[in-house]
């Protein structure tokens, strides 16, 4: 490996986590401001809606990505054994940081209070919304210039051989990326930038949130599907050397139905939206349920191939080699595992909870309630986010060229992670689903002060135990640093070789109909296309009267009055 | 495949075909909907409770920063108990929530268009109604109130 391929692996793994220091450091700020600790719209001149808006942004949309091309590049690099491109990995590098650092000033000087869904009216500066676009693009880059023609020289000498495993979860994840990323993109440049430059006075916000959200449930499988890479390919070798994949076929199905049925399905979001009619909603909840079953497919495969390696590690019946499983171990690269598995059981909650979610009308009782952000803080904050630093501090060692320091506190950081997100999500959940407590609040201010008009006694218990979770995931996210910095710190031990668990499949076919990327592609863009024209059209022509001109999160006034008259239909009256 | 791993598959397929069916059935049988595209109402830009028989109410709310305009600029209305109200929601500004508490009414209000619901008050009791979409600096306070007797 060259020296610039590995600066740039370092960097990408570095600098999101350096990111997601303020990301957690605002997350527990949150908890604080949300129980009344904090009663205060800012602190440090970081204003509430100012921080959640960084939170969201840096935790899921700029350290899941910067680290999924990172993963990526490894994983191809080490699989196909064919060098990267230093020209497309530095443009690479060139526009996902330069995006990120646009964005980042948008929004630490306040010009982008809109949080991470940034529904319009509610308008930020346009450095905002072309930084997530250089993000994108940046991110496309080495699927285009270094994966695939690195995979078909490998094809071309590996006739014979399937994609492995891994290059296969890889490339499904990124073809799904590039489908998603196209409505939102659409949003971006056709309404959002433009709005926000002032070249259009008004725009349909219907529209722009049906297209955010064509892109904005997908991208959850974008976070989950490197995660189900490691389950599948690494979780079997960490328990044992001897460890094995139960099905190698099922993993393919698995990705493959991500990839047919992760679109159709973003009408979940909008369940309580005027303007579009409640049949193609119910569509969207049918193929949401459709998009379960991968997931029920991986948690038998992973358990079986969970069972099957314990036992060759001496583990017996139907319960003993439960035990066999190195929950906390030092030896080697099995402090992994403790991630994974730890991953795996916030993701089973977080399985179900989705599933409540996407429930059609159960959605009334929980829609915009904290339950939400309780369900995705197990999905993201648990699975991905866990696996993603793991993973990170792996690549990094083996990077580095050296042990893990401080291993036994990354060990234990996965553990405590769970247990604080327990307690969080549980408070979260609960209080928003029987109660009512809403989620993107600065409740302390307001329903939590018992000064205030509007102090709401039930929500005190429910806020306060989140406070409790929020403490012990800082904790965890504490223990990972040092170990994490131990590591970057540390001096080189042996030779720098980046190298990965992966395990052999025990159930193996050829499966070709599964290997057909091409033609899945195809059919998952048709799908997605079909499921979305009628709810568009409903957006643009049924549901929709008139347009709205922009405003920002200051003031009732809109920062350009409407020019001409953005009317669609007769004039409204009274 | 083995037959372990059908049978798993054919286990989740049938769960979620059982799952799904009760919700079509509680959505097109026992009629506890989602809110639908409305054509025939124009927006409106202030709230009013309008009474069109002793127990029947349509309710215009216009959600705008920072309250909910329930009734001419009144963040409450009151209600008899029994009484089954259309509500129609828009928003003046950007995009606001629309939550009462302890019933099915969970709407976003989004400028251009209308959202409705329709909701029976069974029990007497203080209504409590948040917006729960961020719309700006007083979002957290943006709340309002159905006094029902």
């Amino acid at each position: 490996m060259s020296a610039g391929i590995r600066f740039i692996l370092i960097s990408e793994i570095v600098i999101p986590i350096l990111l997601l220091i303020f990301g957690v450091y605002h997350g527990v700020l949150q908890v604080l401001y949300r129980a009344g600790i904090i009663n205060a719209s800012s602190v440090l001149g970081i204003d509430y809606y100012q921080g959640l808006t960084l939170h969201g942004v840096i935790n899921v949309i700029v350290f899941t990505t910067i680290f999924i091309v990172a993963f990526g590049n490894g994983i191809v690099l080490y699989l196909l054994k064919k060098p990267l491109r230093g020209w497309s990995q530095w443009t690479s590098w060139v526009l996902m940081i330069g995006g990120t650092l646009m964005s980042a000033w948008a929004m630490f000087t306040g010009k982008a209070n809109v949080l991470y869904t940034f529904y319009p009216p509610l308008i930020a500066h346009w450095t905002f919304y072309f930084g997530l676009v250089l993000l994108v693009v940046g991110s496309l880059v080495p699927f285009f210039f270094d994966w695939i023609p690195n995979y078909i020289a490998w094809k071309r000498e590996n006739p014979d051989k399937k994609m492995p495993l891994a290059v296969f979860g890889i490339f499904v994840n990124h073809i799904l990326w590039l489908i998603m990323v196209v409505p939102v993109a659409v949003e971006l440049i056709f309404q959002l930038i433009p709005l926000s430059l002032g070249i259009v006075t008004d725009i349909n916000p219907l529209l722009a949130r049906t297209l955010f959200w064509f892109f904005g449930h997908p991208v959850v499988y974008f976070w989950l599907l490197p995660a189900y890479v490691m389950l599948y390919t690494m979780l079997p070798k960490l328990i044992s050397p001897k460890g094995k994949l139960y099905s190698d076929t099922a993993a393919r199905l698995a990705f493959i139905l991500f990839l047919m049925f992760s679109l159709p399905v973003g009408l979940h979001h909008q369940f309580t939206d005027p303007g579009i009619s409640n049949s193609w909603k119910l569509i969207h909840a049918f193929f949401t349920f459709l998009v379960a079953l991968p997931s029920m497919v991986t948690a038998f495969t992973v358990a079986a191939s969970m069972e099957y390696s314990a036992k060759q590690e001496g583990g017996k019946g139907v319960f003993y080699w439960w035990t066999k499983l190195p929950y906390i171990r030092l030896e080697g690269d099995k402090w992994l595992f403790s991630y994974l598995f730890a991953g795996l059981v916030l993701f089973f909650i977080g399985g179900i909870t989705g599933i409540v979610n996407a429930s059609y009308n159960v959605n009334l009782t929980v829609h915009n309630t904290a339950y939400v952000p309780g369900h995705f803080h197990t999905t993201v904050g648990g699975l991905s986010v866990l696996a993603f630093l793991g993973m990170s501090l792996y690549m990094l060692s083996k990077l580095k060229g050296t042990e893990v320091k401080f291993k036994g506190l990354a060990t234990l950081a996965p553990y405590i992670w769970t247990q604080g997100m327990f307690m969080f999500s549980y408070a979260m959940m609960v209080g928003g689903a029987l109660e009512g407590f809403p989620r993107r609040t600065n409740t302390g201010l307001s329903y939590l002060n018992p000064d205030s008009p509007l102090y709401r006694p039930e929500w005190v218990g429910y806020a306060q135990l989140s406070v409790v979770g929020g403490f012990l995931l800082a904790l965890a996210f504490v223990f990972f640093l040092i170990s994490f910095f131990g590591t970057l710190f540390s001096s080189r031990q042996r030779n720098i070789e980046l190298e990965y668990p992966i395990a052999e499949p025990l159930h193996d076919s050829p499966a070709p109909v599964l290997n057909n990327l091409k033609a899945w592609t195809v059919a998952s863009v048709i799908l997605a296309v079909l499921s979305y024209i009628p709810a568009l059209y409903d957006t643009t022509q049924r549901g929709i009267f008139y347009n709205s001109p922009a405003y920002n999160d200051k003031s009732p006034v809109p920062i350009k009055p409407i020019k001409s008259s953005g009317l669609k239909k007769e004039e409204v009256k009274n | 495949m083995d037959r372990a791993e059908r049978n798993a598959i054919f286990l989740a397929v049938g769960l979620l075909a059982f799952f799904f069916g009760l919700i079509v059935y509680a959505a097109r049988g026992l009629k506890i909907d989602l809110p639908t595209c409305i054509t025939d109402v124009q927006p409106f830009k202030t709230g009013q409770l309008i009474q069109h028989a002793p127990d029947r109410y349509e309710l215009h709310v216009v959600a705008r920063m920072w309250f909910f305009d329930m009734n001419k600029g009144q963040t409450y209305v009151e209600l008899p108990r029994g009484s089954v109200v259309d509500i129609y929601l828009t928003s003046a500004d950007v995009v606001h929530g629309f939550h009462i508490n302890d019933t099915n009414v969970n709407l976003m209000a989004i400028p251009g268009t209308v959202n409705y619901a329709r909701v029976k008050f069974d029990n007497p009791g203080e209504y409590h109604i948040v917006c729960h979409e961020f719309c700006g600096i007083g979002h957290q306070d943006m709340a309002a109130k159905i006094l029902v007797k």
